[in-house]
């Protein structure tokens, strides 16, 4: 209707028109967002406010009264020893992950990157643990490491030393998950360094060379690691987010047995096992802090690709 | 020591792998041995029993293995599905048209991208047991429903979409359900590409959520029914037990073969995990 009134159109009139069209532009917006926004409203808003709610009370799901107890939960938390041996387990766990899944990655990622006709191939090598079900390669990693029938403690006894128990030793479990984190994430962030390098501009690497950067580590001091840097900050942000959430390893190998919790694997116990729900939401909101805090970098990186 | 310097890189490569592709090598190879050969660590790829048979009809009898897999893939495509159908048109209208809140609800947005899921849980858990629906396909797919991610990454693509064609197009009469679905989505396929492999991806892998809201065998997904699977073998038969692994890890693992491009940039411009 409007396309046959249009040439009819006065200038005085053009201003209520193109309210009209904004209006009906509005409604539209409205309508097309409205899904999205009713999903954000149930399945994020109000679970954060339930959780906040939760974790100033006792409750426990099925119980018949709940109190009000204030900040009880998280003093209960900090003196609480699966919960403090969780929160230890996660930082070793993350201490080893973050240093060897990033330095071998660029490690890795500089090799590749040099190869022309074998690229494809190296790729697709390490990159095949990203892709494939980490609770099903855990569950093969168990048998690889098995004391008397995996390969890996065959040839351990085969050049003469004692086998090792890789996972009913608890000081060595945290370590051994560690080492399948980061069997698992390398892939990820050889790929990451790889788009990183493929970035860095032919030229200064000729400059560099003009200027006396004679050997290929003065050049990846002088040109490599500084143009590198944004992309290491990512991989460092996205390795340490994942390494707090390890839950997959410990619900394979040890059911947390052993004093093995990780902190995910601590608050799924209370929360879904022993249905302490109010003491798990405290737990929960301890997480979502940690979390966050490694976010803000992360936040940061994506914040320099938005425009509003 | 010329050939030295030009091979090095690929010795130490070579090296490197090794340890990224034995656990599958060692899988596979198990799956095909029969269960005398279990004590037999060499790496000798031919097993002196081919009992592959066996051990995938075993792995297939003790636990309801197609089962999983049928779970897995309703509960991958219907996520995939909502998501596409919520994430789409929330970015288009995001991207392109100007209504009332749209920028609290890209900040809501953003926010909700730092946000684990492993945090939503225990909420959510609590509000499916109330409403009895724990145990459902529902209850495994509804918490991802909406991906805020999948509506970053389309209101990033979808915001370089001429502005002109878009009035064009109006001009002409098309619905604005056309020129997103059909036109401002069809510039954007890499993106929806990416996107789907890494939902895809990511809700196959996932144990945490369905390990939470399922107990019901019937209703795993496959990681949930690979930990199943492990305690009724109990570390007994191997060659099961990897035969079940490789049933599992195989649909993946063999798109990743056949579409490596798409999966490397699917599972990396993602970052957020």
């Amino acid at each position: 209707m409007s396309a046959i009134e249009l040439p009819l159109a006065q200038p005085v009139k053009a201003r209520p028109r193109r309210s009209a069209a904004d209006r009906r532009m509005a409604r539209l917006g409205l309508m097309f967002a409205a899904p999205s926004a009713l999903l954000l409203l149930g399945f994020y808003i109000v679970p954060m406010i339930v959780l906040a709610v939760f974790s100033v009370t006792d409750y426990q799901l099925g119980a018949l009264s709940t109190r009000f107890t204030g900040f009880d939960n998280f003093t209960k938390a900090f003196h609480d020893p699966v919960f403090l041996r969780a929160l230890k387990n996660t930082v070793i766990y993350a201490a080893i992950v973050i240093p060897l899944g990033v330095c071998l990655a660029l490690g890795i990622a500089l090799l590749v990157y040099g190869r022309k006709k074998s690229r494809a191939f190296w790729e697709v090598a390490y990159f095949l643990p990203v892709t494939a079900t980490l609770v099903a390669m855990a569950t093969v990693w168990q048998f690889l490491l098995h004391p008397s029938l995996g390969p890996v403690n065959a040839a351990i006894k085969a050049m003469g030393y004692e086998p090792v128990s890789f996972l009913s030793n608890p000081t060595l479990l945290i370590p051994t998950m560690a080492m399948i984190g980061v069997w698992q994430v390398l892939g990820f962030n050889m790929v990451l360094f790889l788009a990183g390098l493929t970035a860095i501009p032919k030229d200064l690497y000729e400059a560099a060379r003009l200027d006396g950067a004679k050997s290929a580590v003065d050049r990846f001091f002088i040109v490599t690691w500084p143009m590198l840097g944004p992309t290491t900050v990512f991989v460092v942000v996205t390795t340490s987010i994942s390494a707090f959430k390890v839950f997959e390893t410990v619900a394979v190998l040890t059911r947390g047995r052993f004093g093995s919790e990780t902190l995910l694997f601590d608050l799924y116990l209370e929360g879904f096992e022993y249905s302490n729900t109010g003491y798990a939401a405290a737990l929960t909101l301890l997480f979502l802090l940690i979390v966050l805090v490694l976010s803000i970098g992360q936040m940061w990186h994506m914040d320099r690709k938005v425009h509003y | 020591m010329v050939l030295l310097r030009k091979y090095l890189p690929h010795l130490v490569l070579a090296l490197g792998a090794i340890p990224m592709l034995l656990p599958f090598y060692w899988m596979l190879l198990t799956s095909f041995r029969s269960p005398a050969e279990i004590f037999d660590v060499s790496l000798w790829p031919i097993p002196k029993n081919f009992d592959a048979v066996e051990n995938y009809a075993r792995a297939a009898g003790q636990v309801p293995m197609a089962r999983f897999m049928l779970n897995g893939v309703i509960v991958c495509l219907g996520i995939l599905i909502a998501q596409v159908l919520t994430a789409v048109p929330a970015a288009y209208a995001l991207a392109k048209l100007r209504f009332p809140a749209r920028k609290l609800m890209l900040s809501l947005v953003i926010a909700a991208l730092c946000i684990p899921m492993q945090a939503l849980a225990l909420p959510l858990y609590v509000g499916l047991a109330k409403t009895d629906l724990l145990n459902t396909y529902f209850a495994m797919m509804s918490p991802f429903f909406l991906s805020v991610f999948a509506i970053f990454l389309f209101h990033q693509s979808f915001r370089s979409y001429p502005d002109e064609i878009i009035e064009a197009a109006r001009i002409d009469g098309f619905s604005e359900m056309e020129i997103c679905w059909g036109l401002v989505l069809r510039g954007s396929l890499p993106s929806l590409a990416a996107f789907a492999v890494f939902s895809l991806v990511a809700h196959w892998n996932d144990l945490y959520w369905p390990m939470i809201v399922v107990t019901d065998t019937n209703l795993a997904p496959p990681p949930l029914g690979m930990l199943f699977f492990s305690d009724v073998e109990s570390g007994a038969n191997y060659g099961a037990l990897m035969a079940g692994a490789t049933i599992i890890t195989a649909p993946m693992v063999v798109c990743f073969l056949f579409a490596r491009k798409h999966f490397i940039a699917g599972l990396t411009m993602t970052g957020v995990k």
